[in-house]
This record gives C-alpha cells, structure tokens and sequence, in this order.
C-alpha cells in the first residue's frame, strides 16, 4: 500500500491538510446550506401541492419526492464513505478519515428515512406497512451494513486505528452492495409477492421528475453540507494543540 | 511460502486437536438451533420441510460466525500473530491458511451433518444432493468473509457480536443462493446455475479476503 | 395548484397521513441531523477555547 506514490495535483493534498479543509470548508459551508434549502424547499412544496396526481397511485405516490432521494443518498453516501476511508489509507490522510466517519450517522439517517417512508408508502399502496419488496429489503440490509460500520467505530477508541477499521469495512461493504442488491432483486422475482414495486414508472411528465430531481439535488447538497459540519468539528476536537488552530479567528474571537 | 502455509496449518490442527472443544463446540451449536425451529414452529413434517434449507443455512452462517471469533484472537493474545505477521512471508498466505484450516474444522463437518439435520426437518430426499452441495460451496464462502470480520475485531473487546453484526449483512447473497438451490432440487430442478453463482461468490471472496483481513490485522 | 383548497391539500383524499408523515420524518430526521451536528460542533468549540486559554 505504502509504496503507492501516484501524483496528484496540489490542491488534492492541500485538501488533506486540515488546516486548509477547516477554512475551505467554513466558506463552502454556507453555499450549500443556501443550495439544500433553496432546493428541497422548492422540490418539496412543487412535489407537495403542485405536481399532478399518479393516475395508479393517487396522491400517496408524492411520498416518492422524499423516498427516492433518501434512499439514492443512503447507497452513494455509503460509496463516498468508502472512497474517503480508500484515499485514506492509500494516501495516508487524516481529514479523509474524519470525512468518512462524518459519512456514518448522516448515512444511516437517510437509510433509516428512506426505510421509513418505503413503509408508510406501503401501506396505501399495498395494503400492509411491510413487503418484502425489493427496495424495501435492500435498504433493510443496507441499514445493517451502516449499523457494522457504526460498531466498529464506536468499538476502537483509537481514532485512527478506527478510521483505518472503518474505511476496510465500507470498502468490503461497498464491493458487495451491487452483489446484494441483485441478488435480493432476484430473489424478490422468485417470490413475487406483491403486484408492482416502488417507483416503478415507466413514463413520467416532466412536471412530475422536475420536483424529484430538485429535492435529489438538495438532498446532495445537504450531505455535503453536513459532512463539512461534523468534519471541521473533528478537526476541532483533534487539532485543539495545533497553534493554527488556537489562533483562528472562531476561537479567538470571542 | 506453501512450506509456511502447511507449517501454519499443520500447527493450527494440532492445536485444535489437543482442545477438541472448540470443534465440537459449533457444531452442537448448530444442531441445537436446528432443534430449536420445530420446537418453536411446529414439528409439522409439510411446515418444517418447507422452512429446512432457510433454518440449515442460517444455522450454518451463525455456526460459523461464532467458531470465527477465535481465528486470529488465541494467537492476538499470546502475541504469536505479531510474529507470523514479520515472518518473510506475504500476510495473506497467513490468512488463507488459517481460513482453510477454520473451514476444515468447521465447515466441512457442518456439510457432512447435514444430511441427518436434513432428515430431522423432513427435507425431500432428492434435495440432499443439492444441500449437501451448496453447504460443500458455499461454507468457504462463509469463512473467507467472516475472516475478514474477524481481523478487524481482534483486540477489540466484546469482538463476538460485534463480528456477527458486520458480517451477517454480508451473508445475504449466499443464504439467497444457497436455499433457492435447495429448493430447485427438491422441485427436481437443475441446480448447476445456482452452483455456478455460489462458485463465482467464493471466486469473489478468494480475492478481497486476503487483502481485507491482512490489511486489517496489520492494524 | 393541484389542489382546490387547503384542506384538500392536507388531506389528499385520504392519503394525507401517509404522505404528511413522510414528509414529517424526512424534514423532522434531517433537521435532527444538522441540530446535533451544531451542538457537536459548539461543544468542541468550547474545548478549544479552554486549551487555547491554558496555553495563553
């Protein structure tokens, strides 16, 4: 591992000084708080009161507007865990640890909304809170692998034996993610138990994906947002020695 | 490096073979859960002979995970691990000897059981091929992802369930594959598709196991 | 708007519930998200601030 020196461009390790992240990152934190709320309040209110009702579903098909996005965030936030805890151990960067444990509990809150809502939706649509529906499962175990990982950080006191730990255990996870999703998918058309699953739609007019697409891009927005937040407080709680640190202005000034 | 790989596996069979607990130990584990399902279910021979390859499989996968828990923590402990890790050898050819030598003693005898757990649960005869088969694949599936489970748990304390919850996710695929070759072959079905998938997953888990574990037991 | 009034829009012909909950539980988690995300931060914010004070 250690023997791998690609090059990269400056700005690549620049981002894992945490000096730099800590700066970089307060200023782009704003504009993302902006962007989320701007967008997922406007995909939201468009997908509440504005987009016309599923001619199959009726109005309960506007829970999609929350529960796609939730659960595409809870399978790319798992993804971006394991590509920060990767850049971590090839490049040896502590910010790109912090990155990937800040991933954990934002993950799994969209796993655990996008579990949630699949539910509800559920029930108007097949009568029941549960199925064994494809999706459902999928996130269910997906919701499983997030719990792993959360254990195993929690479980190693040492941060950076934790973080080391941890980015194995999503790369293991990420790898297996298509495995299990279509090995759950085929499993689902063995035992096809309900008549037609989640979000299955074969035509969709734009005044129905343009809301989809707004609260999709908010919801990016708003990882990114918290990510910036629990990560430039890790550096807060690990750097409190380091003289930059002491001397910034979010600490001397007040 | 196969004359380090046999001396490990030779040493690790001779120890288990002075502690014949720790083999025995899985398997009663594993015929007690089985023993359990009917007792809680029903002893209905058409209601248990439905449910058998699901109960066997996962029966099977917590077997394992539990026997798992001790694959690197003895030698972790008595620090022979950080000395077979500086041997001149690359550390996956440990790994890999120690996940076939847990496979000898755990998984191969859960296969050779089955038959009779099989026959407790009212599975169709003509099932027992394709069981038999997909425990034969399938187990050094179980081993291989659980080692990687294991090297990271070692030295973290209350590393048992802990490995159960990381790893169990990860059992999804061939518990799937597993008992729906089970259930092809009591429906008289070919099962070669099925055996195709769990021998592309144990392909699969050859190659990420040894660098997952050694990597994580160089922490 | 889709809706003739208000209160068709909460309750959606009978699928507002459903639909009002999820949007609840997916506003309600996420804002949890982002308040303990300010609390951690405030948090250790103020443990910075001692060290920085002890050094000074």
């Amino acid at each position: 591992m250690s023997s791998l020196d690609w090059r990269m461009p400056r700005w690549f390790h620049q981002m894992g000084s945490p000096k730099w992240f800590y700066e970089w990152g307060g200023r782009l934190q704003s504009w993302f708080a902006l962007a989320a709320l701007v967008l997922l309040g406007w995909g939201m209110i468009w997908g509440l009161a504005f987009a016309p009702a599923d001619y199959q579903q009726g109005n309960s098909f506007r829970i999609m507007y929350v529960h796609v996005p939730a659960a595409i965030l809870s399978q790319s936030i798992f993804v971006s865990m394991a590509v920060a805890g990767a850049i971590g151990i090839i490049w040896k960067m502590k910010v790109a640890f912090m990155v990937a444990r800040s991933c954990i509990a934002i993950g799994a809150t969209f796993t655990a909304i996008a579990l949630l809502t699949g539910a509800i939706w559920g029930k108007p649509t097949w009568g029941t809170y549960w199925v064994w529906d494809a999706r459902l499962t999928s996130t269910l175990v997906l919701l499983f692998l997030y719990a792993g990982v959360m254990a195993l950080n929690q479980a190693i006191s040492e941060r950076q034996t934790a973080g080391k730990a941890t980015a194995i255990l999503a790369l293991v996870g990420t790898i297996n993610i298509p495995i299990i999703k279509y090995s759950v998918e085929w499993w689902n058309t063995l035992h096809q138990s309900s008549s037609f699953s989640l979000t299955e739609k074969p035509t969709m007019p734009a005044e129905m994906y343009v809301p989809l697409l707004l609260t999709v891009l908010g919801s990016y927005c708003l990882f990114a947002l918290l990510v910036l937040m629990r990560t430039r407080t890790q550096i807060l709680q690990t750097q409190g020695h380091t003289k930059w640190l002491t001397q910034h202005p979010d600490i001397e000034g007040v | 490096m196969m004359g380090f790989m046999l001396t490990i596996i030779r040493r690790d069979l001779l120890l288990i073979a002075r502690q014949p607990a720790e083999l025995i130990n899985p398997l009663v584990f594993f015929v007690l859960v089985v023993a359990l399902f009917p007792l809680g279910v029903s002893p209905e021979a058409s209601i248990l002979s439905q449910t058998a390859a699901g109960v066997i499989w996962v029966a099977a996968m917590l077997a394992t995970l539990l026997s798992l828990e001790l694959l690197f923590k003895l030698d972790h402990e008595d620090g022979s691990l950080e000395q077979l890790l500086l041997a001149p050898y690359p550390s996956w050819s440990l790994v890999l000897a120690k996940v076939l030598v847990h496979w000898l003693v755990s998984g191969l005898p859960l296969v050779l059981l089955s038959p009779m757990i099989a026959s407790m649960l009212f599975l169709p005869s003509q099932a027992l091929p394709s069981l038999m088969l997909s425990l034969l694949v399938g187990t050094p599936t179980l081993s291989l992802l659980g080692a990687i489970g294991a090297a990271l748990v070692t030295g973290v304390r209350g590393g048992g369930m802990l490995l159960t919850l990381l790893i169990l996710p990860l059992y999804v695929p061939v518990i799937i594959f597993g008992a729906a070759s089970v259930a092809a072959g009591a429906q008289g079905l070919p099962i070669d598709g099925y055996m195709a998938l769990l021998g592309a997953m144990l392909v699969f888990a050859l190659m990420i196991t040894p660098w997952a574990a050694s990597a994580a037991l160089k922490l | 708007m889709f809706f003739n009034s208000l209160e068709d829009l909460w309750v959606m012909s009978g699928h507002g519930a459903f639909v009002w909950s999820c949007y609840g539980l997916f506003v309600g988690l996420l804002a949890l998200n982002v308040w303990h995300s300010r609390s951690q931060r405030a948090k250790a914010l103020k443990q910075v601030r001692a060290i920085a004070r002890r050094v000074v």
